[in-house]
């Protein structure tokens, strides 16, 4: 078995011990409101995610997906336990390991481009990065809306808009917090099969997923995970075989389906 | 009635009166150059507190430890009146512009002070995950995120300020000068010249309004304008 690319390793959370303090200007990172309470937030995580790989993490709202994400992306350290990436303890967020909130972390006092830029700080020539920047921008069916400031363009366009950043970080592991689910339905729906794309264009990318739309997980990842209500832990692992294109109403996937909304605890005949 | 207000009374300058005194007041030259005096103090004494105020805004802003260390002092000296400090001002400063800068700019520093570090604080704490992520120096988390997301509150903040200042320069006036507008309405009263003391009044009004216009010019700048468009 080859060495996995992210490992965690019996990870708890309790409120109150995840907040990092050492950035400058970064007081305190967002409680989310599983944090809220004085309690155990997530319980004795371990996982292993291999390179390339792409897993959603499933789980009811406030169960603690958010907050291991955040604690893989080292934007807050568990109470107990440690996460390694390709062999390294994580201490501190690193650009090669980029974060996709849920909305809004486009600086809205920039243009999309200027947005994009920001990840393309390296590259000293500027008519180089506007030209880079655009690069990525067309990766994700953007075009033409550099110059225009984040509060002129729609949410989906936003996120795409925050995926081209990502990207342009030429990320080792995107981390992405329910990035579409701030979006209508029909929007979400493209932005899977972009989704889709990408990560079969971005092979050595690994993808860590964090939703609670089971139609988004079954159609995109190689694996899911499901973490039980909180204290979380991971109530199971599913593997999904089945090649793309994937038809969600076929058997093999509308089974998986069912097991996943019967681990859930929901019922879907009522 | 229509007549006496034309005419005047004996508590009132009537409005033909007012119109000889602007005439004589603008031709005579003492209406321009008080003006302009009084608009130089409020410019230094304005120009130097949000100097200061602003980058100190934006450190205690920031930092919350050194922000709850001051915050008291910050909080005993703001609600003292800037005309508490006319006599400091005098025996610190003299005669002269100095004093009158003094206050104006005692004027300015608090509401300015106050606004920036609240500006600084209620940044978006998702905005430094960002940064941190893309790994931004200190200095450009200082320059892509902490300045520009301070800047409308900013300039919210000098607009009210700059009235703040406009309305004490007047009182500031009162004391140890010979020029500005403030100068002439003491100076008009001392000498019961009541209609002077109308036009000044009415010019500090207009310049009043006209600050305020073009302040509100610099809220439309585009490096301000995404606050107001985000909802």
């Amino acid at each position: 078995m080859s060495k996995s690319k992210i490992k965690i390793d019996r990870v708890t959370v309790e409120y109150g011990n995840n907040v990092k303090r050492s950035w400058f200007g970064l007081r305190k990172t967002q409680p989310s409101p599983c944090e809220v309470g004085g309690r155990v937030v997530l319980k004795d995580i371990s996982l292993e995610i291999q390179h390339g790989e792409f897993v959603s993490i499933l789980g009811h709202s406030g169960c603690g997906k958010s907050t291991l994400l955040k604690i893989i992306a080292g934007f807050s350290t568990p109470s107990t336990g440690k996460v390694w990436i390709d062999g390294e303890e994580v201490v501190g967020p690193r650009p090669d390991h980029v974060f996709v909130f849920q909305e809004g972390a486009l600086f809205p006092w920039l243009t999309i481009g200027e947005n994009v830029a920001m990840a393309l700080r390296s590259v000293k020539d500027a008519r180089e990065r506007q030209s880079k920047a655009q690069e990525y921008l067309a990766l994700v069916a953007l075009e033409g809306v550099e110059n225009y400031y984040p509060y002129m363009l729609s949410g989906g366009m936003k996120q795409r808009a925050e995926i081209a950043r990502a990207l342009a970080a030429q990320p080792d592991i995107l981390l992405m917090d329910e990035p579409f689910s701030g979006l209508d339905h029909l929007t979400r729906l493209h932005l899977r099969e972009e989704m889709l794309y990408l990560h079969i264009m971005l092979k050595d990318t690994t993808i860590l997923f964090v939703t609670h739309d089971i139609d988004e997980a079954l159609q995109l990842s190689n694996r899911l995970i499901i973490l039980s209500e909180p204290p979380a832990q991971v109530k199971c692992v599913r593997s999904i075989k089945v090649p793309h294109p994937r038809n969600l109403a076929s058997e093999d996937l509308s089974d998986l389906r069912a097991n996943i909304y019967h681990h859930l605890g929901v019922h879907t005949a009522i | 009635m229509v007549g006496s207000l034309w005419s005047g009374t004996e508590h009132l300058p009537g409005i033909q009166q007012i119109l000889e005194a602007f005439w004589e007041l603008a031709n005579n030259g003492v209406l321009l150059r008080y003006t302009v005096a009084s608009l130089f103090r409020v410019t230094v004494g304005f120009y130097l507190a949000v100097l200061l105020a602003v980058p100190l805004g934006l450190l205690l802003g920031r930092q919350a430890l050194i922000h709850q260390c001051t915050n008291p002092v910050i909080q005993f000296l703001r609600p003292i009146s800037p005309l508490a400090w006319i006599p400091f001002a005098m025996l610190w400063f003299g005669i002269g512009d100095k004093p009158a800068l003094f206050i104006i700019f005692i004027a300015s520093f608090f509401p300015m002070l106050i606004s920036t570090v609240k500006a600084a604080a209620s940044i978006h704490p998702m905005y430094f995950q960002v940064a941190a992520n893309l790994q931004f120096s200190v200095w450009e988390s200082v320059y892509y995120v902490i300045l520009p997301a301070c800047l409308p509150g900013i300039v919210l903040a000098l607009r009210v300020t700059l009235g703040v200042s406009w309305m004490v320069v007047v009182a500031a006036e009162m004391i140890a000068v010979k020029s500005g507008l403030g100068y002439l309405i003491i100076d008009a009263r001392n000498a019961l010249r009541l209609d002077y003391v109308v036009v000044a009044m009415i010019t500090i009004g207009v310049i009043g309004l006209l600050l305020d216009y073009f302040m509100t010019k610099l809220e439309g700048m585009e490096a301000v304008r995404w606050r107001l468009e985000q909802k």
